[in-house]
């Protein structure tokens, strides 16, 4: 069935590039500019119990480029990650977003760095995309020091609190009550804020996300939760773990949208439409339909349950960035050489900033305790006697 | 958002800014009280003095008092108030609430109905529904909610109705609440307070019974105290109300109605301290909840037998106080453990453990763990009563322990 529906969006991108109108003529220098394009989504909406957004979106060629090196930037990232899984430099689990990249630029773009993101393991990108830097990307896959989580938490548990990125979670499920926890938070302290969470066609099966749901509705609360439907929850496919695989339907009484997500202006769109909603009427579902090039993890081959014509049939027909590349292109914002360019400016980037982790240190030993308990109210650990103190929790 | 809720110097900033727009009519504001006069009372009788500590000399003889000077300490010092176990923390919770805006409360049945044990009685019409939550019945999604909305600040206080449903969020108490502190490397605190009810009740079943310290002891990050009398309830709630780190209050079904005096002022108990109720020299008892009181009443007997048994209840679950058990341990040199936990990996087990490792040398005699039996609370009342630990057993084994 996974075939049927590659079927399917092979016939969708027969339609791919329809620009509506470019305003002003344009100019050249790649730095772009911010006269308005609009540009139609790949295709329409699917919506439950709502009225779908608009197929044309508002962009600029600025924003479009950005797209371009964001998604640029994370791709390459990614493939960076697996080549040091491979040499044994990041150990454990590795989940790679190569694929998906359109659903964490898209959704950063029709939001503000108050709105709350949560996600599950495959956390990297979005991580990117709310401000955090490869470094920090690096050093914590390889467990160094300059590490976003000092090296402590590892692939799956990448935060960033000052940007509200709330992680980063290896339990299957379990953030989407913490996302549903962080709306009530934005709704108590009256904040006009969000908080999108994310998990996957696997996780979509969970008991706790319907609890979640069914409190986000009853209280009212700001929560839009992404279902980011890759088809293939770790080895099995979709038809063979739901028996209803319309993710968006599944909140019954709560409204939902299914979009392309491997179109990054589609997925700008649906968000931004769904952060109104979700100010005004509370929660609302968004499947976003992308694919992953990778297996699950670093572990899975990934083609023990799809064939190789598959991943190579969407990554001819549907790839974000390529869509994107040609956009820029049909629009003449940008030229061969200059996109070009780009990613080999985003190349050097990703190996810089692995040189820079590699050079951070291992944790020191005495980090094992540090970060147990919060200060608060005593919290130290005595020998014995009190007289010598074994391990300060800080 | 983050910013707003960093720090108790903000919260004046906060309450200000939201005091406009919550219904006036349903919520009472007031500013943190930065100067609030506290009195951190020691069970070793040293107190921890703020600029008004006169008063708190008189709360000394209270807390440290063994029981039968009580009436005569009460007297003697400013009157307090007499209420009950679940008034007591009410009045903690109370407090606590009113004294920062970010504490709410999430739990079933807590809000209109009032808390199927009247803890939170009163407080939803007091402060809105906005701050006493009735959740659905879904343990593993309301507590997950509970820590999520601790990771931006707020403190909630998640009830669960009975100890034993919080099985159903163990996933997220060990994997979320625990770790998040670690895992984060630091960024997100997790402020949350989990209570509730546990213990043997009377005949309540297997299900409704269970006691669950011992399944939550090992999750790293989180703190567990237990409280047995309204004083320590109350100190105790306002105390995990005010930490940082998530703590684990346990309750106990059957100690709802215990009645005792205690101060019209504010005070909070140490969360990691345990707690000298008599103090003696031929054997330490290390007890907590409600064996505390099969304890003292095994203690009338031995007593009238000529025994002088130290009674501590330990109070702090994780940590353990092994400062004051240890100050113990090495005057009486016998250890006696008595609690209703179950025999196998329960409280009693790791605190054999930790007091043989640290004071091996002290022991003259194997120390003696008296807890519950390994099965299912049955139902009827002959055998339960046998499932938990009676004073009889307390006196036999304090003989034995002596001899």
């Amino acid at each position: 069935m996974a075939l049927s529906h590659l079927g399917a969006s092979a016939s969708r991108s027969s339609s791919l590039l329809k620009p509506l109108s470019s305003a002003l003529s344009l100019r050249r220098p790649i730095s772009g500019d911010n006269s308005p394009l609009t540009v139609e989504t790949s295709v329409p909406f699917t919506s439950h119990q709502c009225e779908a957004p608009s197929r044309s979106v508002e962009t600029n060629p600025k924003e479009l480029l950005t797209f371009f090196r964001d998604m640029a930037l994370m791709r390459r990232m990614e493939i960076a990650a697996d080549s040091l899984y491979k040499a044994k430099l990041i150990r454990g689990f590795c989940h790679l977003y190569d694929g998906q990249e359109a659903v964490a630029v898209g959704m950063e773009a029709a939001i503000t760095k108050k709105d709350c993101i949560i996600t599950a393991y495959r956390d990297h990108c979005t991580f990117v995309s709310r401000g955090g830097t490869l470094l920090e990307v690096f050093a914590e896959l390889m467990g160094r020091q300059a590490g976003c989580s000092k090296g402590k938490g590892g692939s799956m548990h990448f935060y960033k609190k000052d940007s509200n990125f709330y992680g980063g979670h290896g339990i299957v499920g379990a953030q989407v009550p913490l996302g549903c926890g962080l709306a009530f938070a934005q709704k108590y302290s009256k904040d006009e804020t969000v908080t999108f969470a994310l998990y996957g066609d696997g996780a979509a099966n969970q008991g706790q996300l319907f609890e979640a749901l069914n409190i986000s509705a009853l209280w009212d609360l700001p929560a839009i939760l992404v279902c980011e439907n890759n088809h293939y929850g770790m080895g099995t496919a979709e038809w063979r773990a739901a028996k209803s695989p319309a993710y968006y339907k599944r909140g019954d009484y709560v409204p939902g949208l299914k979009v392309d997500g491997m179109d990054a202006l589609a997925v700008k769109q649906a968000c931004k439409f769904a952060k109104e909603h979700a100010l005004k009427n509370g929660p609302i579902i968004l499947e976003m339909d992308t694919y992953r090039y990778h297996g699950h993890s670093m572990s899975d081959p990934g083609s023990t349950y799809r064939t190789r014509d598959e991943i190579s049939g969407v990554r001819q027909e549907r790839d974000p960035i390529e869509r994107i590349r040609k956009l820029i292109l049909s629009h003449d914002l940008a030229t061969e050489k200059e996109l070009k360019d780009v990613e080999k400016e985003v190349r050097k980037e990703v190996d810089d900033a692995i040189a820079q982790a590699k050079e951070s240190p291992m944790p020191e030993p005495s980090e094992l305790f540090t970060n147990v308990y919060a200060k608060g109210l005593g919290v130290e650990s005595f020998g014995a006697d009190r007289k010598e103190v074994r391990a300060t929790l800080p | 958002m983050a910013a707003i809720f960093q720090g108790v110097g903000a919260a004046a900033a906060l309450s200000s800014s939201l005091s406009n727009s919550f219904d006036s009519k349903k919520f009472v504001s007031s500013p943190l009280r930065k100067g609030a006069s506290f009195a951190v009372v020691r069970s070793d009788g040293r107190v921890n003095l703020n600029p008004k500590g006169r008063r708190a000399q008189q709360l000394i003889s209270n807390a440290v008092a063994t029981k039968s000077d009580s009436a005569a300490a009460s007297s003697s010092s400013k009157p307090g108030h007499e209420l009950l176990l679940f008034e007591a923390l009410q009045e903690g919770l109370e407090e606590e609430m009113e004294r920062d805006i970010r504490v709410c409360v999430m739990g079933e049945d807590v809000g209109h109905y009032g808390g199927s044990y009247k803890v939170t009685k009163g407080l939803a019409k007091k402060f809105g529904d906005l701050r006493v939550l009735d959740t659905p019945i879904a343990e593993n999604s309301f507590t997950g909610m509970g820590i999520g909305a601790a990771m931006t600040g707020l403190r909630p206080v998640v009830e669960g109705m009975n100890m034993g449903f919080l099985l159903l969020a163990f996933n997220q108490i060990s994997n979320n609440c625990g770790m998040l502190h670690y895992t984060s490397g630091g960024q997100f605190t997790i402020p949350i307070v989990i209570r509730g009810p546990g213990g043997v009740g009377r005949q309540l079943g297997a299900e409704h019974s269970q006691r669950l310290e011992s399944y939550f002891q090992s999750i790293p990050g989180i703190q567990m105290v237990a409280c047995s009398t309204p004083y320590n309830a109350k100190g105790l709630m306002k105390a995990a109300i005010r930490s940082e780190n998530p703590v684990i209050l346990f309750e106990h079904v059957l100690l709802y109605n215990l009645k005792e005096r205690i101060p019209d002022e504010d005070y909070i108990c140490n969360l990691e301290e345990a707690e000298m109720v008599r103090p003696g020299e031929h054997v330490t008892i290390l007890t907590y909840s409600r064996m505390r009181y099969h304890v003292m009443q095994a203690a009338k007997t031995l007593v009238n037998k000529g025994y002088d048994p130290e009674v501590i209840d330990i109070r702090s679950l994780k940590p353990f106080d092994l400062y004051t058990i240890g100050n113990s341990v090495k005057k009486t040199h016998r250890v006696l453990i008595v609690e209703e936990c179950m025999r196998t990996g329960g409280i009693g087990a790791s605190l054999i453990a930790a007091i043989t490792e640290n004071f091996n040398d002290y022991l003259d005699a194997p120390i003696m763990c008296l807890s519950s039996q390994d099965v299912p609370t049955p139902y009827a009342g002959t055998l339960e009563e046998v499932t938990v630990v009676q004073p009889a057993q307390i006196v036999t084994a304090v003989e034995q322990l002596c001899q």
